[in-house]
């Protein structure tokens, strides 16, 4: 497990500085692809295998197609000069630095309680949570996702078609 | 080092990256690509948390981390593709029509 965890996690860090520092975007996207599919493995080495699944068919399947599909439509990636100059990035990595060492100092320090391990959460578990007590937080995800998809088309349309 | 140390490390890792990509990045979809590490590294730390304790709540709220993601990421997209229509430039820095 810790191995697997270990190569995981070189993985996911490896991509995620490749989102963050490519000039290009388009192999931003990518690499973000690979800290996705590195998080599933994450999720499968944790006994999830449910929300791994989820993960590559949402993340991976829509959103990173979609993302594609954007860059394609708006960054002009073969022109000469069309790698942005980014901002400022000294302070910028003081202040993620810094940042990290919080959180990194706070995960070191932490330790589980020396209990016995637990089970596994078993997926019936989660689908029974999901249409009982956690009911009403399902209904407003559903709800705001209807209402993105709605919002999406109305920004997005042609102006055209609204002026009809 | 424990599995789960190594997790908590991971995620707290995303975070700080897809902050300094927030900071640095000028084009809007590497600001959504941020977005993205940031919203997984939360994910990451529901679900070990749900491992550890075994808890299913903890997954329940991964699964809807994931929609809002979803959700955020149409939402951000169609809001880039407008703008390049009306202000014929993604670089988050240069949109002032708001500016008086």
């Amino acid at each position: 497990m810790l191995i697997a965890t270990i190569l995981l996690s070189a993985l996911i860090i490896v991509g995620a500085v490749w989102v963050v520092a490519l000039q290009n975007l388009f192999r931003a996207a990518l690499s973000l692809g690979v800290v996705l599919l590195g998080i599933a493995g994450l999720f499968l080495v944790l006994e999830a295998e449910f929300l791994a699944f989820v993960q590559i068919l949402v993340y991976v399947g829509a959103i990173l197609t979609l993302v594609v599909f954007a860059i394609m439509l708006t960054a002009k990636l073969h022109l000469p000069g069309a790698a942005p100059i980014s901002r400022k990035r000294l302070p910028a990595a003081l202040a993620s630095g810094a940042l990290f060492a919080l959180l990194a100092s706070m995960s070191v320090t932490w330790t589980q309680a020396s209990n016995p391990p637990e089970p596994a959460v078993a997926l019936e578990t989660l689908g029974q949570q999901l249409v009982t007590t956690l009911v009403l937080p399902f209904e407003v995800i559903s709800l705001v996702l209807v209402a993105s998809l709605v919002g999406a088309v109305a920004i997005a349309a042609q102006p055209s078609s609204s002026a009809r | 080092m424990t599995a789960a140390q190594l997790m908590l490390l991971v995620s707290s890792a995303l975070v700080a990256l897809g902050v300094y990509g927030m900071l640095t990045r000028r084009n809007a979809i590497g600001l959504l690509l941020a977005a993205e590490l940031i919203l997984n590294a939360a994910a990451l730390n529901f679900v070990l948390f749900s491992r550890l304790f075994s808890h299913a709540h903890a997954q329940a709220f991964a699964l809807f981390i994931i929609a809002l993601a979803a959700c955020e990421a149409v939402l951000g997209l169609a809001i880039v593709l407008s703008l390049f229509r009306t202000a014929k430039t993604v670089w988050a820095d240069k949109v002032e029509l708001l500016k008086g």
